[in-house]
């Protein structure tokens, strides 16, 4: 591997792709980090993922070339790292972020996908896409200006959609002096309202993604900092505890079901595990039918394994020939989903035509699909205050609530702070056809 | 039956570590179950490149040991590489699959697609209404594609469901939203989608994961002799009419590999000695030029991408 000669604003990181080097067996060892950054323009997001990027040497030379190019074209002093990762004509005409972009890159430690977000009130939507897979939310704050309102609203929605692990990156540390004052003041006004909310895991990190310092190195500016750099944290955040091992979940997605001779007693129930572990042998129960059986086997395209465990896509056969189909579950006898037809769920509502209490909509939970009814609109929650409207009367684009629905048929489910993939579903309006809502199950209806 | 985990140590997510490459595969699995479910007549794209070949792989992890619940699809330029249409065939072939070969040449003979004009007559645009073509002939509603976000800016902001109109047309502005692991295939008549299972791997990804699953790829990945000529800066390979030298360029062997497998006249070789797949990904993570650098399609333009996207390209 040879050490990076591109002539650009990024090289001034030097010696950063030492001890990258990938080994064949380290690879096959990686885990996966998937990630948030959300903020705009100002907050220096584009270059820090451009430094992430380009120092993992995640970005190619032609990339680097064409963005290069495009600056030049455009009149610009230098390269614009934000045309790296602006990839829509209008974004890079307009100079803005206007759609959820997912980049990557690894390290010997681990692979990172990156689900890059629009920051301001009009993104709310993309945010929260981007946050729906995320393990980890990465939230900038400008040590200039401090806690905004922005900041409030980022971190109300890295809360909402339960992303385990929280990074406070206090950006652009050059432009405040390295002074380690302006930085505690700024972790204490977090860490005050912060306490509202449910996150377990915050780090803070003084760094100036410009110059590099704390991104992947140490800082040399700031030795007050006892801390890891941003990429250290990154690649060693303890991310195994985040799945769910305990509550056995596994919706029937498809059925396997050879037609040949050959394979004629085979009958996989096709599905991703969506949380706890199933292994051969294990008591089932089927949802709705109640009908229990014994796990017989446990196969990946026909290669067999002892037990599955979330996120992996598997085929389970079962000792019993039981009526089992696409939208059912498998759970433990004796730890079952709740199943039930009155939802409660905070709703994020995507789409520029309003939610409309009584309204009927399309859900899609887990591998199911059922109508429902919006019956009440408990709430609105304003994002900008964090207060709530209890007089609200619908939910408008971007907008969050406490709404309660029926469902034409009962669902499995569990609360989305103990699962995320039984307890969250999408609403679908029926004439467009669209993805209009994002629900977050708090529980039954009382 | 014996139980052959302790449950004492189930809790611990360590004793169960998964690998990236295998969060991966389970996430395209899922996928393309979910659009066996969701639509009656899908169809996967067969190209006969690495990528399509590691999503045949992924529809056996997905479906066996029963057949795939879909047809492939090969969209045949007519400028393939002879090696590429020899391994297309021994594959269908060895795992007993449809295969549908729907040909850019009889729809130029139709006078439905014409070549593009120009010195270096490209096959790209003509495959747009090939496509359609097949589409409606088959009454394709969903087609699965290789493509990758890590190649290029506008497939990174593409959804993994990505809707197309009645023309094939991408409109990039008025996306799904795609949230968790939940995929909303709900469509109109006439309406159909790409679907994008690998969406999530990088280059690097693909062939770890050829490498860790030993699945077999044509010989034009791996370092071989070939005659080129020098054209744009980059080796393009020569063959039989029209794919002699120019006037002007002069033949050279060199020993050289592709890293991408498109058409014979728009995909270029790069020198390599890199003879087995351990090479390859020590070449791929010393790399400093991206993947589609070789591709001269996309060099039109800073927007090339996106503007054939918008046409109904993949």
């Amino acid at each position: 591997m040879t050490s990076n000669t591109t002539e650009s604003d990024l090289s001034t990181s030097a010696g950063a792709n030492q001890g990258m080097e990938f080994s064949t067996d380290a690879y096959l060892d990686m885990d996966l980090l998937r990630f948030l950054t959300c903020g705009s323009v100002d907050d220096g997001k584009s270059t820090l993922i451009g430094r992430l990027l380009y120092d993992s040497k995640s970005i190619f030379e032609d990339q680097l070339e064409a963005a290069e190019s495009a600056s030049l074209s455009r009149g610009d002093q230098r390269m614009d790292l934000a045309l790296l990762t602006d990839g829509l004509r209008a974004e890079r005409e307009q100079g803005i972020t206007i759609d959820v972009a997912y980049r990557y890159f690894a390290t010997p430690k681990r692979k990172f996908i990156i689900a890059d977000c629009p920051g301001h009130v009009q993104y709310t939507r993309n945010m929260v896409t981007g946050a729906s897979t995320a393990n980890l939310a990465l939230i900038l704050i400008d040590a200039r200006h401090g806690v905004i309102e922005q900041t409030r609203r980022h971190s109300f929605i890295t809360s909402l959609l339960r992303i385990p692990h929280l990074v406070v990156c206090v950006n652009k540390m050059d432009l405040v002096d390295w002074s380690q004052e302006t930085y505690e003041k700024i972790r204490s006004d977090f860490e005050e309202f912060a306490a509202r909310f449910e996150i377990n895991d915050i780090t803070f990190v003084p760094m100036s993604a410009l110059t590099g310092d704390n991104v992947v190195n140490r800082s040399t500016n700031m030795e007050w900092y006892q801390g890891p750099s941003l990429l250290h944290h990154l690649e060693n955040v303890h991310i195994a505890g985040d799945r769910d091992m305990i509550d056995p979940r596994f919706p029937v997605q498809w059925v396997v079901r050879p037609q040949g001779d050959e394979h004629h007693d085979y009958r996989g129930y096709g599905g991703q595990v969506a949380s706890g572990v199933f292994q051969i042998g294990d008591e089932v129960v089927a949802l709705p039918s109640g009908l229990e059986s014994t796990i017989k086997s446990i196969d990946i395209g026909g290669v067999e394994q002892q037990y599955a465990t979330p996120p992996q896509s598997v085929s389970i056969q079962l000792e019993d020939d039981i009526d089992l189909s696409r939208g059912d579950m498998l759970c433990r006898p004796n730890n079952q989903a709740t199943s039930g037809q009155n939802i409660d769920a905070m709703v994020v509502w995507m789409a520029e035509q309003p939610m409309v209490v009584g309204k009927k909509y399309t859900i899609r939970h887990t591998s199911n699909e059922v109508r429902c009814v919006i019956k009440d609109l408990r709430y609105r929650m304003d994002i900008e205050t964090l207060h709530r409207v209890e007089d609200a009367s619908d939910l408008k684009l971007n907008e969050i609530g406490r709404v309660s629905l029926r469902t034409t048929r009962p669902l499995f489910f569990d609360p989305y702070r103990q699962c995320r993939a039984t307890g969250s579903f999408i609403i679908v309006d029926e004439q467009t056809n669209n993805t209009v809502g994002a629900a977050m199950i708090v529980g039954e209806t009382s | 039956m014996t139980q052959t985990v302790d449950t004492d140590t189930a809790h611990d997510g360590a004793h169960y570590k998964l690998t990236h490459l295998k969060a991966l595969e389970a996430e395209a699995i899922h996928i393309m179950r979910e659009v066996a479910a969701q639509f009656e007549r899908p169809a996967l794209m067969f190209s006969g490149g690495k990528d399509s070949i590691v999503m045949v792989h992924l529809a056996m992890k997905a479906f066996r040991p029963a057949k795939f619940p879909f047809p492939l699809l090969h969209i045949d330029t007519g400028h393939n590489f002879p090696e590429a249409l020899d391994f297309r065939d021994r594959l269908v072939e060895r795992i007993g699959e449809r295969l549908i070969v729907h040909k850019v040449q009889d729809l130029i003979d139709k006078g439905i697609a014409s070549e593009d004009p120009g010195p270096y007559p490209s096959r790209n645009r003509a495959q747009i209404p090939t496509l359609l073509d097949a589409i409606e002939t088959y009454r394709f509603d969903a087609l699965f594609g290789g493509a990758r976000r890590d190649e290029e800016k506008a497939r990174a902001k593409e959804r993994i469901f990505s809707f197309r109109d009645d023309f094939g047309q991408w409109d990039p502005k008025n996306q799904r939203p795609e949230l968790w692991n939940l995929y909303n295939g709900r469509h109109q008549m006439g309406e159909n989608i790409r679907v994008f299972p690998i969406s999530n791997w990088t280059e690097m990804d693909v062939w770890q994961y050829i490498m860790l699953e030993k699945i077999e790829i044509p010989e034009l990945y791996f370092s071989h002799t070939r005659d080129v000529v020098t054209r744009m800066g980059q080796y393009v390979p020569v063959g039989d009419e029209p794919f002699g030298p120019r006037e002007g360029e002069e033949v050279t062997s060199r020993t050289v590999r592709f890293r991408t497998v498109g058409d014979m006249s728009c995909t270029a070789a790069t020198d390599s000695p890199a003879s087995t797949l351990e090479d390859i990904v020590a070449e791929v993570a010393a790399a400093r030029a991206s993947e589609r650098g070789a591709r001269m399609d996309d060099k039109t333009n800073e927007a090339a991408m996106e503007d054939r996207k918008k046409e109904g390209y993949f």
